[in-house]
């Protein structure tokens, strides 16, 4: 991102800020009520707003997809709604597109967004049947499980033992105006579907996998209200660093120990649940062993899934410039291991560091015990 | 969370939110409705309804224990009587606003106080707080929203709910409704949107509030793992192992009389909650003891220390003309893994007279890790 002063956009962000404005005004809204299982009440909070909507705001507001259960106090809900029928392909409900555009309300509630349409279908995903509602100016709400995240599959696969075979891609999430989390504490008696007795050590276990699943969803909703934060703070043309995230920035140099302050930094970095960066500011005479060095350091910082950087110039002024770009709120710097001139240099830039990294935590790392 | 005691003591349950009318007390009051259709005790402690419809159509029907009249400067104020609940001993009882300060000349100067005193005695509680007023956030929540938080929650007592849950809404819901007049009155909410409800405040509470919960989420999963010894992160431990880290890390918090030290004690808390670490603070003194101090500089010292303390963070004053050094020294005896400092120790022109406290030492303990926090008060939007 280039540097520009704070309340003065360049004219690329006037020309976001207007095409944001644009696609905004063509296509619907879409908002999306995200709960971590079955049971928490997403579909309850759906239909409800719809009603509100209705109600309260004079909304043209029908109901195209449900799901085929709901307990009574749903079913009374769902009751207040007017409803296209889904159409029936091989026995399986498909959003019928066309009778909605036809119609054209202002609002469609999808309960279940992760659906996969049966073949000979318009397109093989539901999400993409309500893309193309949005496309055609109407609004939706919806509701999803994270289960049904593709990104997420390997994580839940971990967690429950089980692939969801139904997906759909977080960009699509992502590109949502509003999302909506729908907490709950885990609690195992919601997944008795069955009625069957369930011991308390069965019970254990999966509110622990309940739990897990519900942290997931927390951190994924938070995601997607970083990422409005970051284009609404773009799009006002204000710079800061707020810090909601976590963003940990390790500095890479051949002498430094690396390996100890990449760990330390991945391990803050997961913690606060935020990202890692790792720099390296080319300087110009490196010896071979020296290369060599970094070049490892390096790899070992994209293995820890770092985003890897190489910056030119000061070394302070391109590590504090970079900070601030991408909102980096603690920067790991390390001494030099080595004697002479070198360290004198590295010693010289870490109080230049420090002294320049207003609202950012700089963290000195120590050297290696007996070096 | 704690199971030794949890038989006898109440269960705490936190709906968190992150401002006004995202919809916690209506939620409250829900799940207290289901309970009491389940045949459960409940009964109202305190309840605030703003005026809003909603929440007095639903707080309808459930007992409420008379408030307590306080007179204060010749006003009179009401705040929930503690030794009533305890008489009247429900199985569960609901406390709006967490965060509330009690009026002067009640027995405990803040609501959660009251709220411990009903967990120990056995009852559950039900209550409400936005993220904000967590203690441990006070200065990122300035940095966002210019405003300085005054009823401020310690983030231990946070860790005693048993759950936290969050009560989400949109920005923008929560911005209709304010301007629907549903969450204050005209003159109150026109206030509001000029300030504290700006879109990107309310964005940027709702991210920490969002934050907020998955950590708890995620402590009381490892509290679940360690009770049960489910073996978690494994190759965590392993990496970090291999790396030469220790697993249990050490934060040494370095207090001065200086404003700024309330904001380090803060963040230090607040990444050694993160890190699962060990808290202290220490205070360097040249002088046996504190009463040598100036009267103005004593006072500032004492304030921070019992701060630290009421954070649930150990302290020391130590003695020594050689702050750096007698910090170093301390640590060093103490396996400290991480000195936090703050960045107002840190004046470049000092260098010319033997350097400041940082360079001090960073010099002095290269087998420390040194934290050098930063400061979050925001300058004028």
């Amino acid at each position: 991102m280039p540097d520009e002063p704070i309340h003065r956009p360049s004219p690329e962000r006037l020309l976001e800020q207007v095409e944001e404005q644009e696609r905004k005004t063509r296509r619907g809204r879409l908002k999306i009520f995200l709960g971590y299982a079955s049971g928490v009440g997403k579909s309850f909070q759906m239909l409800d707003e719809g009603r509100r909507r209705r109600e309260r705001n004079r909304e043209d507001v029908v109901v195209g997809a449900v799901q085929p259960h709901y307990p009574p106090e749903v079913e009374q809900l769902l009751r207040r709604h007017e409803i296209i029928p889904p159409l029936k392909i091989n026995g399986e409900d498909v959003i019928d597109v066309d009778t909605i555009l036809r119609r054209h309300p202002e609002v469609v509630l999808i309960d279940g967004l992760a659906y996969n349409n049966p073949p000979a279908s318009r397109s093989a995903k539901r999400w993409q049947d309500v893309k193309e509602l949005l496309e055609g100016g109407i609004s939706v709400i919806t509701s999803v499980n994270l289960r049904h995240i593709e990104e997420c599959q390997d994580e839940v696969e971990r967690i429950t033992g089980k692939r969801s075979r139904q997906t759909l891609p977080k960009s699509f999430l992502e590109e949502a105006d509003d999302i909506v989390i729908v907490d709950a504490p885990a609690d195992a008696s919601l997944k008795r579907v069955n009625g069957e007795p369930v011991s308390t050590d069965a019970l254990q276990v999966e509110e622990h996998k309940l739990s897990r699943l519900r942290e997931m969803a927390l951190l994924i909703a938070a995601e997607v209200v970083d990422r409005q934060l970051e284009s609404y703070l773009r799009v006002h043309g204000i710079e800061q660093v707020w810090g909601m995230q976590e963003r940990v920035l390790v500095c890479i140099t051949p002498r430094s120990d690396a390996a100890r302050i990449l760990e330390s930094g991945r391990r803050n970095a997961e913690r606060f649940h935020g990202e890692l960066f790792a720099v390296y500011v080319k300087q110009s005479s490196l010896s071979k062993e020296d290369e060599a060095i970094l070049e490892r350091n390096l790899d070992q910082a994209r293995e820890l899934g770092a985003e890897v950087k190489l910056l030119k110039g000061d070394p302070v002024d391109a590590i504090i410039q970079f900070s601030r770009d991408r909102g980096v709120t603690q920067i790991f710097v390390g001494h030099s291991l080595k004697k002479g001139w070198w360290r004198r240099f590295w010693g010289n830039t870490v109080d230049r560091l420090i002294r320049s990294a207003e609202g950012i935590d700089v963290i000195v790392y120590p050297l290696a015990p007996h070096s | 969370m704690n199971d030794s005691q949890s038989r006898r003591r109440g269960r705490l349950k936190v709906f968190l939110g992150y401002a006004a009318g995202v919809g916690k007390t209506y939620r409250m009051l829900e799940e207290a409705q289901r309970l009491k259709q389940e045949g459960v005790d409940v009964v109202v402690g305190y309840f605030e309804s703003h005026g809003r419809k909603d929440t007095i159509e639903k707080v309808k029907g459930l007992e409420a224990v008379p408030r307590r009249k306080i007179q204060y400067r010749g006003a009179t104020f009401e705040e929930m009587d503690t030794p009533a609940v305890l008489k009247r001993r429900p199985a569960v009882c609901l406390v709006d606003e967490l965060a509330h300060t009690n009026i002067p000349g009640s027995e405990r100067s803040k609501r959660w106080e009251d709220v411990l005193i009903l967990l120990d005695a056995g009852i559950d509680v039900y209550t409400t707080m936005n993220v904000q007023h967590l203690e441990s956030l006070n200065d990122q929540v300035q940095q966002i929203t210019g405003i300085r938080m005054s009823e401020t929650i310690p983030d231990w007592v946070i860790k005693e709910a048993d759950e936290v849950v969050m009560t989400d809404a949109t920005p923008e819901a929560l911005l209709n409704r304010l301007k629907r007049g549903v969450i204050y009155d005209p003159e109150k909410a026109q206030r509001a949107l000029e300030n504290f409800f700006r879109e990107s405040n309310l964005v940027a509470l709702r991210e920490l509030a969002l934050r907020q919960t998955a950590h708890e989420v995620e402590l009381r999963l490892e509290e679940g793992d360690r009770r049960s010894e489910i073996p978690s992160k494994q190759a965590e431990k392993a990496r970090a192992q291999d790396a030469g880290i220790l697993i249990r890390e050490r934060i040494l918090i370095h207090i001065t009389a200086d404003p700024s030290a309330a904001m380090l004690i803060r963040r230090g808390r607040r990444v050694a909650d993160y890190l699962r670490a060990d808290c202290f603070a220490v205070y360097v003194c040249p002088h046996p003891d504190l009463s040598v101090l100036q009267p103005e500089e004593r006072e500032a010292v004492e304030k921070h220390l019992n701060f630290a303390r009421n954070l649930h963070i150990e302290t020391r004053v130590l003695q020594g003309n050689h702050v750096a050094e007698t910090i170093v020294d301390f640590a060093r005896r103490q396996r400290v893994t991480q000195i936090l400092l703050a960045r107002i120790n840190f004046r470049p022109w000092t260098r010319f007279l033997g350097g400041n406290v940082v360079s001090q030492v960073v010099r002095a303990a290269e087998d420390i890790r040194i934290t050098i926090v930063a400061d979050r008060r925001r300058a004028a939007r």
